[in-house]
């Protein structure tokens, strides 16, 4: 990690209409660092991460990024070319549902090869190759490479939307639930497989969650949200194990007696 | 009512207004290769689909001193070309031509001559589909915005996709193109055999699609380049055999079924083109059964 | 042997010819008049003056004519005629509160001032085939009302005195109404331009999409709060005199729909509107038109898209029935270029697949 966060996030909140989505957020995110956003549904967390990820606007606070050359930009002043650059290169964006995130038409090879030539790559066998590489780092194997995504199953499905969004190296992740409809075998094989990728590639990440077993195992650094606020934030192991707030103390018991 | 109170048609139809609005457009889809400008398309006295882009862009630009020839699919004798044709005579007044160097001003719907064109001619394509996007992407606010960013890794997934699928690109007609390194366009829906006439051309091209009301141009000395990738180039289409009529070699045929027995020959789809080379005594292989015949 | 086909020239004035003496049909009887046209065909010819979008009766009737009837073919010819008329300018917008009504009915209220005026409808006849029109009857003079002529307010005034309803709305400072058929047709649209083109909509597209809303693709509870028939005055600014001359009279018929709306954080719970317009009678039009409108107003709402007739880029597009019958009909247009370049594709493939089959045979037989 270097001495300067990769987002600063400062007093975000969101309102539709009288109705609060997140009320004042503020943190950083550092290189290479995995931020798990927790809390019970309707707590704001999907609220939160769009605004981080430009996909809804803040009714007010400010978003901070580092750009690869070093300078710090707000994303609300970028234009919408620049921020749609970023988001298809710098960025991932792991949808809960791998049908909002993927090409159902086009095949498992496309799906992943679109980021490639969205940033100028011509070669059609480099590109099919590539594409070749990260199925098999998602486990995914080689001759389904010309399949198209509805003949997959869920997991196979989130494991093509993860290496899709992983492909062109991006350096900021952002994940909602995802491992939301997946059962818990499932569930497990994919936790590990993105624990791996993350670590394998230095990424940093902010993943939605209301799971805490999620947060233990892929999260460094964890928020707790209630009614739109970050009631609590820490080191994930700190956070779980020594709960500050009772609203966590309850989250962390319930899930525990299970 | 009798037929005296109606209108007085303007010179080339449209009225001077209205002929005004379709030249800034002109003007403006010149500045821009391959950039597809919005203007407001009348109704034109032939169904749109049939050619009514082409027709305001040729109403727009013709003087009385142009001389026009009218194509389609190669030919100035099928139906909506001689129609096209009567029009612009009506309405005009305006020599009109078969041969393609002697036009001004080449109207064409899927064709491309094979003669060279050369500087101070324009070509003015009838258009049903602009957007190269729409069929991968049905939103007009969606695809302008794509254009506007440049992101057309789109356009190439399609092509990714033809290569996975059969291992090779399998587009074959209204094959996109890029114009000048910036913009990707829709060449109307010419055979791909066609493309590379396109690329730096002496001539002005204009397309006119009126239905769904979008001018764009490729002005002379614009590169155009077919999409492709590195290692699976752009190809154009080549024929086994030789023009029956005229021999030609090296242009776009028409196949034409002779019987019901599975009898077909390969003529030029560029009428003109054959009947320039017979007439310099260029022979096919079929030639001397037409000459009998006539 | 083989003469490659020619006198494209000839076959068409052929065709024409052939055409033109299909449409007079049998000399025996007399050719149909104009006037009989405008007269005893009102409605057809009400449907092309408002989907050519140009409101000359004789025109209308005369295009009918020519067109033998086919309604599409008569709205195109007479669109190709308007839109080379020069424009004079802009009138203001027609006051249907000031209309003279022939027919009006509410469906929200029993009684209202003004009354229902049921007007020279088809609502309640029987619908038997009625052989004293197989003859030249004599037909009853109708009765008319002693004190026809009074303006009558309009439904949408009734509601909006008590704010139970959105108001006629107002256009952005500084907004000038757009001229669908002046300037290029651009998304998102305002709805100025979204009621322009669905005035001149096709007729059935437009009575399909409202009627799905109806069956829940976009569901608005509507109620037709008025639909009123009748003359309006078109009057036009003249800045030369400055006050507004009257041009004539326009029959129209104008349907105003009241539909559901829950009310938001800004706004009060209200009653919203959806809004239809049309040349001539036409009440089946404006009520589908006014469907539509109201459907398409979803985002201004906050409504969900879900259903084609909220989808302003698909409904728009494909309303108007000019654009979709040439498109559609260019199809049978020569297209052997493009036919051969596929003809050409699909043998070669045809061709690996047959060596991909040759090549796996002895494997298999092995
Ligand atoms: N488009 C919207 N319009 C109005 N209110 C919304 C909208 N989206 C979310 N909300 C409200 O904002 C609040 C936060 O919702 P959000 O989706 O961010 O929760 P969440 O923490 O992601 O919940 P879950 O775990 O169920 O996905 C909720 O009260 C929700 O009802
Ligand atoms: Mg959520
Ligand atoms: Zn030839």
């Amino acid at each position: 990690m270097t001495d300067a966060p990769l987002l600063k996030v400062r007093d975000i909140s969101k309102f539709y209409g009288a109705r609060i989505g997140c009320r004042n957020v503020s943190f950083d995110l550092w290189p290479g660092e995995v931020l798990a956003v927790v809390g019970e549904s309707g707590s704001g967390k999907t609220t939160l991460l769009n605004c981080l990820a430009t996909r809804l606007m803040p009714t007010s606070g400010s978003v901070e990024y580092r750009m690869r050359d070093g300078t710090m930009r707000d994303l609300a002043r970028m234009s919408e070319a620049e921020r749609r650059f970023l988001m298809r290169t710098d960025w991932g964006f792991v949808h809960q549902n791998p049908a909002d995130g993927l090409r159902m038409a086009v095949s498992a090879g496309a799906n992943v090869g679109e980021r490639l030539m969205a940033v100028g790559e011509r070669h059609y066998g480099n590109i099919r190759e590539t594409a070749g590489d990260w199925l098999g780092r998602v486990e995914i194997s080689a001759d389904r490479i010309d399949d198209q995504p509805r003949a997959f199953s869920g997991g196979m499905r989130q494991r093509l939307q993860i290496a899709r969004n992983l492909v062109t190296s991006p350096r900021l992740v952002f994940m909602d639930e995802p491992t939301g409809g997946l059962d818990v075998s499932v569930q497990a094989r994919l936790l590990d497989l993105l624990r791996g990728l993350v670590q394998d590639l230095g990424l940093s990440a902010i993943v939605v969650t209301h799971d805490l077993a999620v947060a233990r195992l892929l999260s460094h650094r964890m928020m707790v949200m209630k009614d739109g606020l970050v009631i609590e934030q820490g080191l994930t192991d700190r956070v779980l194990d020594d709960p500050r707030e009772a609203y966590t103390q309850l989250l962390v018991s319930s899930i525990l007696q299970v | 009512m009798t037929t005296a109170d109606l209108a007085t048609y303007n010179f080339a139809y449209l009225d001077e207004q209205t002929k005004r609005m379709i030249r800034r457009a002109i003007l403006k889809a010149i500045a821009i290769p391959g950039y597809q400008v919005p203007f407001a398309s009348r109704e034109m006295p032939m169904p749109y689909g049939w050619g009514t882009g082409g027709v305001q862009v040729t109403a727009a630009i013709l003087g009385p001193k142009d001389v026009l020839k009218v194509i389609d699919q190669g030919a100035d004798d099928t139906t909506n070309a001689v129609s096209i044709r009567a029009f612009f005579q009506k309405v005009a007044n305006v020599a009109v031509t078969t041969k393609t160097r002697a036009a001004t001003i080449i109207q064409t719907r899927h064709r491309i001559p094979e003669e060279k064109l050369t500087s101070g001619q324009t070509l003015v394509y009838q258009v049903p589909i602009p957007e190269p996007l729409r069929f991968l992407e049905p939103r007009e606010t969606e695809t302008r915005k794509m254009h506007a960013l440049e992101e057309y890794g789109l356009m190439h997934v399609k092509l990714y996709e033809d290569i996975a699928r059969n291992g090779h690109i399998a587009t074959t007609y209204a094959y996109p193109v890029k114009v000048e390194g910036r913009y990707v366009m829709d060449p109307s829906p010419t055979p791909k055999f066609d493309n590379p006439k396109m690329h730096m051309s002496e001539a002005l091209q204009l397309f006119g699609a009126g239905r769904e009301k979008r001018i764009y141009a490729v002005p002379p000395y614009t590169e155009v380049v077919s999409l492709d990738f590195e290692d699976h180039p752009f190809e154009i289409q080549t024929f086994d055999k030789p023009c029956a009529l005229c021999g030609a070699q090296d242009v776009y045929l028409d196949e034409v079924v002779l019987d019901d027995r599975g009898g077909r020959m390969f003529v030029c789809s560029d009428t003109d083109h054959c009947e320039q080379r017979c007439a310099s005594g260029h022979r096919g292989h079929l030639a001397h059964d037409k000459e009998a015949a006539e | 042997m083989y003469v490659a086909v020619k006198g494209g020239e000839a076959a068409i004035s052929n065709a024409h010819r052939l055409l033109a003496d299909r449409r007079r049909g049998d000399r025996s009887l007399p050719a149909i008049r104009i006037e009989q046209i405008v007269a005893q065909l009102g409605l057809a010819v009400d449907r092309v003056m408002a989907e050519a979008s140009l409101y000359d009766r004789a025109l209308a009737a005369l295009a009918v004519r020519q067109a033998r009837g086919d309604m599409i073919e008569a709205i195109f010819i007479l669109r190709a005629y308007r839109t080379t008329l020069p424009r004079f300018g802009y009138s203001r917008p027609v006051e249907t509160g000031a209309m003279l009504v022939e027919r009006r009915v509410s469906a929200t209220y029993k009684d209202l001032p003004g009354g229902q005026l049921l007007g020279p409808t088809f609502d309640y006849t029987h619908r038997l085939l009625d052989p004293s029109l197989l003859t030249d009857q004599e037909v009853e003079a109708p009765l008319e009302r002693e004190e026809a002529g009074e303006p009558v307010m309009r439904v949408s005034d009734i509601l909006a005195g008590e704010g139970l309803v959105e108001d006629d709305g107002s256009l952005p400072e500084g907004h000038v109404p757009g001229d669908l058929t002046r300037e290029p047709l651009e998304f998102p649209m305002a709805r100025d331009l979204r009621l322009q083109a669905l005035s001149r909509g096709d007729e059935g597209f437009l009575l399909a999409l409202g009627y799905s809303t109806q069956r829940g693709y976009a569901r608005t509870h509507p109620f037709v709060g008025e639909v009123r028939i009748g003359e309006v005055e078109v009057e036009l600014d003249m800045p030369e005199l400055g006050f507004a001359v009257s041009l004539g009279r326009i029959q129209v018929t104008e349907c105003q729909m009241i539909a559901q709306f829950k009310g938001s954080a800004k706004n009060p719970p209200q009653f919203t509107r959806g809004y239809g317009l049309v040349f001539g009678q036409s009440e089946r039009k404006a009520m589908a038109m006014s469907l539509v409108d109201r459907a398409l107003r979803a985002e201004e709402f906050g409504e969900d898209i879900v259903a084609p007739a909220q989808d302003e880029e698909f409904v728009i597009s494909h309303s108007d029935n000019v654009q979709a019958t040439g498109f559609v009909e260019h199809l049978k247009l020569p297209h052997y270029v493009d036919f051969q370049a596929e003809l050409d594709l699909v043998r070669r493939m045809r061709r690996d697949y047959e060596a991909a089959q040759d090549k796996d045979l002895p494997e298999a037989a092995e």
